[in-house]
This record gives C-alpha cells, sequence and structure tokens, in this order.
C-alpha cells in the first residue's frame, strides 16, 4: 500500500480552546489507484491533505508512505518529503511569481534532482503550455497557471499527487479540460492521486470517494 | 461620520503595531538628526552675537596695529587729543585651570553704547558703574573657573562663552600688560576736521566694519557642512518614512473603497487621513526634539572645541533650549510626513470607487515608476555635471552634492536589476535561480532602504576619503611649516632685540617671524618677510614652483603666495603681484596653506625691512640642537613664561589635537547616518515580511525548510548590501572629489590632492555589512520560526 492514515487526529487553537478538525481518520490508497475526498467546508479535507503531503503535523495518529512513518518526521524531513515522493497541485496554483514558467516547471523536479528536459517539454506541450514558457505567471489565465502548477508536480515524478481543489478557480469548460489533463498524466506516471473537492461531478470521475464530515469519514 | 472614519483609519495602526512603531521611529529619528544639527549651529550662532556684542566686533570700524598684537596706550591718549573718538580694548589669554580664557578690558566711560556685557536696565546701573568697581563679567561656563582670580567675578551669559570682561586698567593687571591695548574702537560720527591717522598714528591701520562678526562669516562654512549633513541624515529618514507610509495606505486600499462605498466623502477621507498623518508627525517630531537635544547635547563640546580650533571662535559647552530649533525642528517632522506622503495621498485622492482593492505588487508599482524614476536620475546626475564644470559658489557646491546623491539614489535600483538579472542567468540549481528571481522581485520594496544604504556609505566613504586625505596632508604641512624646534615670542621690540642677540650664537638659526597686514592684490592679507636659509630650502614644498625659487625670494627678486591668496586673485607662477606702492614681483611659487583663512605672500627679510622699516619681529622660530637647553637658558636669562616659548612637539601636538576633534563630529554623524541606513533596512525587511508569505509559502511546500528560507532572507540582504557597498565606492569617490575640489577650494580657499585608503573602505565596507545582517537577521529569524499554520493559510482555499 502506497499510503496508510490510521487514526489521524489534528486541533487547532480556538478562542474557547483547541478545536478538533481530525477526529481519528483511517484510509489507504494503492499505488496507481485515485481517491476523491469530500465534504463540507471545514470538514477537514485540505488539513487532512496537508498532514499527508508534511505541510503541517498530526496530533495523534500515523501516516506511512510507501512504508515509512510520515508524521515522526522532523522539519528537514518532511521537507525532503515534499520535494521527492508528494506533489501538491493547490486551488490558488501557488507558482512562484520572479520565476518565468518554463522555471516555475521545471523548479520541484531540479529541487528533487530529478529534472529532466525532454520531460518538461513534452509536458508543456501535453499541457498547451509550449508557447507560454517565457511568460511570467501574473501573465497568464488562470487555466493556464493551473496547467502550470500541474506540470510542475508531474515533472517531479512523485508517486502521490495530492491535489486540493485544483479546479475551484476555474471555469467548467476550463476545468473540465484540466482534470482530463491531470487524470491522463497521472496514470501515465503511475502514481496515486488523492484529490479533495466540493463537486460530485470530479469525485465521481476518481477511483474511489471518501466523505469527510466533522472530522470523520463517514 | 468624522469619528466612525478615524476609527476605522486608526484600526489599521492597532492592527499593525510594528508599521506604526516603524513611522514613528523613521521620522523621530530623521527630526533627530536634522533637528540636533539646528541646536548646535543655534547654540554656536548666539555664541557668536555675545561674542560680537562684548567685543565690538562686526559693527564699528577699529585700528588696529600694522604689525604686532598691541600698540602703546600712547596712541590712545594722542588720538583722543586729535579730536579721534576712540576707545581701547584690550584682549589676552588668562592662562586657568580647563584651559585659557580671553580677558577683554574696556573703557567704560569712552566704549560706544551696545558694547559689553551690561545693557542699560539690564541689571541696573550702566556700563561704568558695572566695570568700575573691580568686577570681572564672565559667561556662567567661564565664571566658575575664575574663581580665585582676585577681583569679585559676575556670572552674565550676556558674556562670550569663555570669555571675561573687566575695566581695561584690571585686564592690564591681569594680563601683565600695563600701558599696552590691542586695538581702538572707532565711535560712529567722527567730527569733521580731525587729522588724518597716518599723521597721529601712522603704525595703525583702519578695518572696517563688516556688518557681521568676522567668526560668524568665516564659520559659515562650518556650519553649512552641518546642515548639509544633518539634511543628508533627514532625507535617508524621509526615505523610510515614505516606504512606510506608502505601504501603510497600499494596504488600506480596500479599507478606503469600503469607507467610500459606505458614504465617506472622498474630501473628508483624505483630510482625515491627512490629519492622521499630522498627529503621528507632531507625536514623532516631539520625540524627536528630545532625541536631537540629546544629540546635539553629545556632539556640542567637539563641535566647540572644533570651532575655537579652527577659528578661534568660543561657543558654549552647554545647550539652551531655544524655541526657534525646536519650532524648526516640528516645522520639518510636519513637512517631512507631508512630502513623503504627498504622493500616496494623490493617490487615494484619485482612486476610483470601484478600483481594485488588492494592494498592488510592489513590483507592478515600481515598473511604472521606473521611466519617471530614471528620467529623474538622468536629469539630477547631468545637473551635478553640469555644476562640477560650470557651476561657482559654495552653494552650487552643495547643490552638486546634492544632485550628485539624489540621482545616485534614484538610479540604484536601476542599476542593480540588471546586475541581479544577470546573476539569475548565471545560476545553476533551482535554489539558486529561485533566490536571485525573487530577490529581483523584492527590489522594488527594498529600493528605498538601500538607497538610504547607498547615501550612507558613499557619506561615510566620501568624508573618510577627505578627512584621511587632510590628515595626510596635514601632517606633511606641518612638518613644513614647524620646521623649527622652538618658537620664541617677545613682548615688544626692545626684548625682541635682546632675545635676538640671546639667540644668535646659541642657537643654528634664528628665524624672525615678520609680517604686517597689508591689502595683496586688491585684497586684506598678510606679507611676511622671511629670513631664508636651509630650514624653508629643505622643508618647503610647493604646490607650483619655478626654480630657483628660496634663492629668487631671499634676492628679493621674486614672491611666493599661498593658495588662497593665488586662487581669489587668479594668480600662479610666472604672474606678477604688486607687494608694494610701485614694487611688482613676478610669483615664483604657491604654497598649500591649511587652515589659514587669508591670503598670504612672502618676500625676502631685505626687501621687507626696506618696505617696512618701523617693523620688528616679536617671533621667532629657533633651529637649535639642544632645544631643551636653550629653553632653561632663555628663562633663566628673561623669566619668559611657558606660553611664550612653544616647542615644535607641544605644537604640533596641539595642532594635530584641534585637527582630531575637528572631524569627531562628522565622524559621529557619519556612524548616526549609517545606523538610520541599518534601520531602515531593518524596517523594510519587518514590513515586507508579512507580505511575503505569499511568495515564500510555494518554495516551502515544494521542499525548502523554513530554517533555509530564513538563511536565504539573510544572505539576500546582505548580497544586496554588498552590491550597494561596491556601487556605493565609486560615488564616495566621486563625493570626496566634490568635497576637495569644489566644497573646500569655495569654502577655505584652498584645495587638497586626493588620495585613496583601500583598506578603510574595506573596513566599512565590513561595518555596512555587518549593519544589514544584524538588520537582517531579526526578520530572517522570524521567517525561520514562522508557524507551518501561517504558510499553510496562504493556500488555504477559502481566504
Amino acid at each position: 500500500m502506497l499510503l496508510e492514515v490510521e487514526g489521524l487526529t489534528k486541533s487547532y487553537a480556538g478562542p474557547d480552546g483547541p478545536v478538533p478538525v481530525l477526529r481519528g481518520v483511517d484510509l489507504s490508497l494503492a499505488a496507481g489507484r485515485t481517491l476523491a475526498l469530500t465534504g463540507e467546508s471545514g470538514s477537514g479535507k485540505s488539513t487532512l491533505l496537508h498532514l499527508v503531503g508534511g505541510l503541517d503535523t498530526a496530533d495523534g495518529g500515523a501516516i506511512r508512505l510507501d512504508g515509512q512513518e510520515v508524521s515522526t518526521l522532523d522539519d528537514r524531513g518532511r521537507a525532503a518529503l515534499r520535494r521527492g515522493a508528494v506533489g501538491v497541485i493547490f486551488q490558488q496554483f501557488n507558482l512562484i511569481p520572479s520565476l518565468d514558467v518554463a522555471a516555475n516547471i521545471a523548479f520541484q523536479a531540479r529541487l528533487a534532482g530529478t529534472a529532466d528536459r525532454g520531460r518538461i517539454d513534452r509536458l508543456a506541450r501535453a499541457l498547451g503550455l509550449a508557447g507560454q514558457m517565457a511568460k511570467f505567471p501574473e501573465q497568464l489565465s488562470g487555466g493556464q497557471q493551473q496547467r502550470v502548477a500541474i506540470a510542475r508536480t508531474l515533472a517531479a515524478r512523485p508517486r502521490l499527487v495530492l491535489a486540493d481543489e485544483p479546479t475551484g478557480n476555474l471555469d467548467e469548460a476550463t476545468s473540465a479540460a484540466v482534470l482530463e489533463e491531470l487524470l491522463a498524466l497521472v496514470a501515465e506516471t503511475g502514481a496515486a492521486l488523492l484529490m479533495v473537492t466540493h463537486s460530485p461531478a470530479l469525485a465521481a470521475r476518481m477511483e474511489r470517494r471518501l466523505h469527510l464530515s466533522r472530522g470523520r469519514l463517514a | 461620520m468624522t469619528a466612525a472614519g478615524l476609527q476605522a483609519l486608526w484600526s489599521h495602526w492597532r492592527r499593525n503595531p510594528l508599521q506604526l512603531f516603524t513611522l514613528l521611529a523613521g521620522l523621530a529619528l530623521a527630526t533627530a538628526l536634522w533637528s540636533g544639527v539646528q541646536a548646535i549651529n543655534a547654540e554656536a550662532r548666539a555664541s557668536y552675537a555675545a561674542a560680537a556684542a562684548t567685543l565690538g566686533e562686526g559693527q564699528f570700524d577699529q585700528l588696529v596695529p600694522r604689525a604686532g598684537e598691541t600698540m602703546p596706550q600712547a596712541r590712545f591718549v594722542a588720538l583722543r587729543r586729535a579730536g579721534w573718538l576712540v576707545s581701547p580694548v584690550l584682549e589676552g589669554e588668562l592662562d586657568r585651570d580647563g584651559g585659557d580664557v580671553r580677558l577683554v578690558g574696556l573703557e567704560p566711560l569712552t566704549a560706544p553704547g551696545g558694547l559689553g556685557p551690561v545693557r542699560p536696565g539690564a541689571g541696573g546701573g550702566d556700563l561704568a558703574d558695572a566695570l568700575g568697581g573691580g568686577v570681572v563679567f564672565a559667561h556662567p561656563d567661564t565664571a566658575a573657573r575664575l574663581a580665585g582670580l582676585g577681583p569679585r567675578v559676575v556670572a552674565d551669559r550676556g558674556v562670550a562663552p569663555g570669555t571675561a570682561v573687566a575695566d581695561i586698567g584690571l585686564a592690564q593687571r591681569l594680563l601683565d600688560l600695563r600701558g599696552r591695548i590691542s586695538r581702538l574702537i572707532l565711535a560712529p560720527g567722527q567730527p569733521v576736521g580731525r587729522p588724518p591717522l597716518a599723521e597721529v598714528a601712522p603704525d595703525l591701520v583702519r578695518r572696517a566694519a563688516q556688518g557681521r562678526a568676522e567668526v560668524a562669516r568665516l564659520t559659515d562654512s562650518f556650519h553649512l557642512n552641518l546642515t548639509a549633513f544633518g539634511l543628508l541624515s533627514f532625507a535617508v529618514g524621509i526615505f523610510i518614512v515614505h516606504g512606510t507610509i506608502g505601504l501603510a495606505f497600499e494596504q488600506r486600499r480596500g479599507m478606503v473603497r469600503t469607507l467610500r462605498a459606505l458614504g465617506m466623502p472622498l474630501r473628508r477621507l483624505v483630510m482625515l487621513m491627512a490629519a492622521e498623518l499630522a498627529l503621528v508627525a507632531l507625536v514623532a517630531g516631539g520625540l524627536g526634539i528630545a532625541l536631537g537635544y540629546l544629540v546635539a547635547a553629545a556632539l556640542l563640546p567637539d563641535v566647540a572645541a572644533t570651532l575655537e580650533g579652527l577659528y578661534g571662535a568660543q561657543v558654549s559647552g552647554t545647550l539652551a533650549l531655544r524655541p526657534a530649533w525646536w519650532l524648526s525642528g516640528l516645522a520639518i517632522a510636519l513637512g517631512g510626513t507631508g512630502l513623503a506622503a504627498a504622493g500616496a495621498l494623490w493617490r487615494i485622492a484619485r482612486m476610483p470607487i470601484l478600483a481594485s482593492a488588492r494592494p498592488r505588487a510592489w513590483s507592478m508599482a515600481a515598473g511604472r515608476a521606473r521611466r519617471w524614476q530614471a528620467a529623474g536620475a538622468v536629469g539630477l546626475l547631468a545637473v551635478a555635471g553640469a555644476l562640477a564644470q560650470w557651476g561657482g559658489g559654495l552653494v552650487s557646491g552643495f547643490v552638486l552634492l546634492g544632485c550628485l546623491l539624489l540621482g545616485a539614489a534614484l538610479a540604484l535600483p536601476l542599476v542593480l536589476d540588471p546586475l541581479l538579472a544577470a546573476a539569475q542567468r548565471g545560476a545553476r540549481r533551482a535554489v539558486a535561480e529561485w533566490f536571485w528571481a525573487d530577490t529581483r522581485q523584492q527590489l522594488p520594496g527594498l529600493s528605498l532602504a538601500l538607497m538610504a544604504l547607498l547615501l550612507a556609505i558613499a557619506a561615510n566613504v566620501g568624508v573618510s576619503t577627505m578627512v584621511s586625505s587632510f590628515r595626510l596632508t596635514f601632517t606633511g604641512f606641518l612638518d613644513q611649516r614647524l620646521a623649527a624646534e622652538l618658537y620664541v615670542s617677545a613682548e615688544d621690540a626692545q626684548e625682541a632685540a635682546a632675545l635676538e642677540a640671546f639667540l644668535a650664537p646659541r642657537a643654528r638659526a634664528v628665524l624672525p617671524l615678520l609680517s604686517v597686514e597689508t591689502r595683496l592684490a586688491g585684497r586684506p592679507a598678510e606679507l611676511m618677510g622671511a629670513r631664508v636659509g636651509p630650514t624653508y630650502a629643505r622643508n618647503w614644498e610647493f604646490l607650483a614652483a619655478e626654480a630657483p625659487v628660496w634663492a629668487r625670494v631671499e634676492a628679493g627678486e621674486a614672491v611666493i603666495v599661498n593658495e588662497q591668496l593665488a586662487r581669489r586673485a587668479g594668480l600662479w607662477v610666472g604672474d606678477d603681484l604688486a607687494v608694494g606702492p610701485g614694487r611688482r614681483l613676478p610669483v615664483a611659487g604657491v604654497f598649500g596653506d591649511y587652515g589659514n583663512p587669508v591670503g598670504q605672500a612672502i618676500v625676502g627679510e631685505d626687501l621687507f625691512r626696506e618696505m617696512f622699516p618701523q617693523v620688528r619681529a616679536t617671533q621667532f622660530g629657533v633651529r637649535s640642537d639642544d632645544p631643551d637647553a636653550l629653553r632653561r637658558a632663555l628663562v633663566a636669562e628673561f623669566g619668559l613664561p611657558r606660553a611664550r616659548i612653544v616647542d615644535q612637539a607641544r605644537a604640533k601636538a596641539a595642532s594635530m589635537r584641534v585637527f582630531e576633534r575637528t572631524f569627531t563630529v562628522t565622524g559621529a554623524l557619519n556612524v548616526l547616518t549609517l545606523a538610520v541606513a541599518a534601520f531602515a533596512i531593518l524596517t523594510s525587511l519587518l514590513t515586507l515580511a508579512s507580505m511575503r508569505l505569499p511568495q515564500l509559502a510555494p518554495a516551502w511546500a515544494l521542499g525548502l525548510t523554513r530554517a533555509r528560507l530564513g538563511r536565504l532572507e539573510l544572505v539576500r540582504a546582505l548580497v544586496l548590501a554588498v552590491l550597494t557597498a561596491a556601487l556605493a565606492l565609486p560615488l564616495g569617490l566621486v563625493l570626496a572629489w566634490v568635497l576637495l575640489a569644489i566644497v573646500n577650494v569655495e569654502a577655505f580657499g584652498w584645495r587638497l590632492p586626493m588620495h585613496l585608503f583601500p583598506v578603510d573602505y574595506l573596513r566599512l565596507g565590513a561595518f555596512a555589512l555587518l549593519a544589514a545582517g544584524i538588520a537582517a537577521l531579526w526578520p530572517a529569524r522570524r521567517l525561520a520560526r514562522t508557524p507551518p499554520s501561517d504558510l499553510l493559510k496562504v493556500f488555504a482555499n477559502e481566504r
């Protein structure tokens, strides 16, 4: 099993004491499979994604990626995890504004030491970005920016792709096109995809669906 | 509505206390340095005015001896008998603990009104009553040092610092100068038909009133220098204020839009924002004035020593709280804030109600302003170049400095950007490429702080080059001019003759210092007669000369002139100078004469004695192989007091001491300016830190640790400081050249050779780097410790 999550808990500090966000979540995901995580706002979807991606630390429970315990990694270990094994696609794209498209796509792969010029060019062509490589993020549309974010993630060849509402900022037509490209490319690389989404239509495209409600999987 | 609006506006500062602190601190620092300098200037000018009132300087014409320091009292009697309305003054130094006190003796019955410390109604009685009873008046600072003198000492703030005033008879007794006077003051409205001066007292010359005290004119350039420094520091502080106000206004665009949407008229809103800033300016101005007082109080003793050493001006070492400077401090705080906020207020006033509430990216805002900035920089640098080529006068020199510094500051980001772009192109690794690209993006936000750093480093390089060049030249100059082992002063011509006769067989050479005050090339100047010998030939160096200089001077065939006279009169080697009626001599050499405000020409001793047979030397330079033995012999034979025999080492040490203190003030201002620049970097980094998260969070999410991001932030500040320092070096050297070749020549009449001091520049660069590093340390540490939850907020979908 690529990803195993057991009894995961997480709280945030609130004005009246800790506010529990995750109350013991268990899930698993095999390599090459896709999983949709749905739930209402504040149900803990993004928090779960952040914990799995090594962006945050859990209060309790375990996260294993390829058998390696993630929740006990220190700052440096989690950074290495984010560079190599995991790729995160954000709703807000989170491109680096000071780098052009080509540098943005290559960035994570270069950090991980896995940059491959040919693969980057192929991804750019596949995502319709070949003519945009010298542009900066602020010169691109939302759809183009999200394609750059997808290309950046996939160029690093992560084993697990985490997508947090990847089409939430896009119109319907662009959203559909981007999703198709994402699914095709993930399938091609053999990575697993865990996608957080509000959209039932988007969730329906995944092999499995889980619903998170008030910090628990329903 | 006004209260609600103010509450909304003020809530921004409550939520951003660091920004408010930055604004207050930047403005307070700017005001402090400006008002500190103004306090020093005000104190010094008040002291000059007091001195002028006491001594009658500048107010009345005077008669002074053509040669020597004093004249017999008989000249006064002869002139009064001939109908001249003159009043005698005697000046001398009293050797007291804590330094000499200048004692001025006045003759109360003949002194013109308004002279002296006691004015009618200012304590009852007139000057005659006040001075008649064996009383000495002194500034409160000085009065304590006169305890035990004998006569009663009365403290009076109307007397100039370091000075005491007494009846002339009492002064003659205290100074042991019975029957001697220094000068005669001419009352306005002299009777018609009195005999000419040349008939009654041919050994006296009339010196016209100049409207202002001589010392006030002489020190103008020094005070202008201080003011320029104060203005530079103020400009650096205003950079901070401008940056902070710009950022705060950008961040409040959303609030402004909402307030207007809710019905607040634009005019009212702009007025409220202006009033809010005025309040901040008044609070910061008050803090700045308090700080400025402390700065001035700390620097004033050194300034006083400088002014005394350079110009003989006595300035009180304690600071009075004068309304003129603290009001000007508040005014400049308000004016500076208005200047810094004008652009931001103008943008708010022109902003359409439906404009985007999102703060504009620094880079976008800067991109639009870049063309204007480039045009401004080129324009200012062109004006500076034109002034260097064709300008004239001291004010033009300072305008040149202003244009040069401001133009270079504006050009800085435009020069840094391509350098950073080149570094990015050359980067091989992902982090390095991101680092350079991100640094480029930070440039607009940091450029004001970097401009401040550029100005501070350039000012340091410029001033330290000037001072070190001056020191090097001055040391050589002292070796040249103080070649004799001993300098001996005689009381009068009779004693001088006896001294010369005594010294001749005992010394290697006796060099009489013959001089008269005269006019050369239409200007007041000093003409000296030199006994030419190996001392002069071996030690004197010329800025320009036509050999054999000394042989021609000795033969009475040529004259040498100091640089001041040469530049002011447009003379150079080979030109003719009229040294007396019907006597013109070619200029054989021009010599450097650093620190001397007046023109000087030197002819051979024989020619001098022929032209001025009545003049006797009362001072001698003495060359001796055993100066200590000779000093003992002089004391034993003539009973000369210590002050009248000065040895070379003591004279050099005293000169160097004065020299070092002269530049203590500029050194202190240099350090303060650098500190303000470091503060500017700190505040810029802190205010940018909150805006940086969206730019840094993706890099963190993609695998850079927070600690590494923090280290990179520190490295970024250091890299920018290094680049800025590297660009500041040539700017500082140009600044030094302007100071030495233009400002100095205009202010003092002489030009110094420029020397380079690479080790000093390296040390300064290290200091600048240290300052930038310290300033960046806190923001970098904060970034390294940013909780992941703050970084995660960047990725939150429902922001």
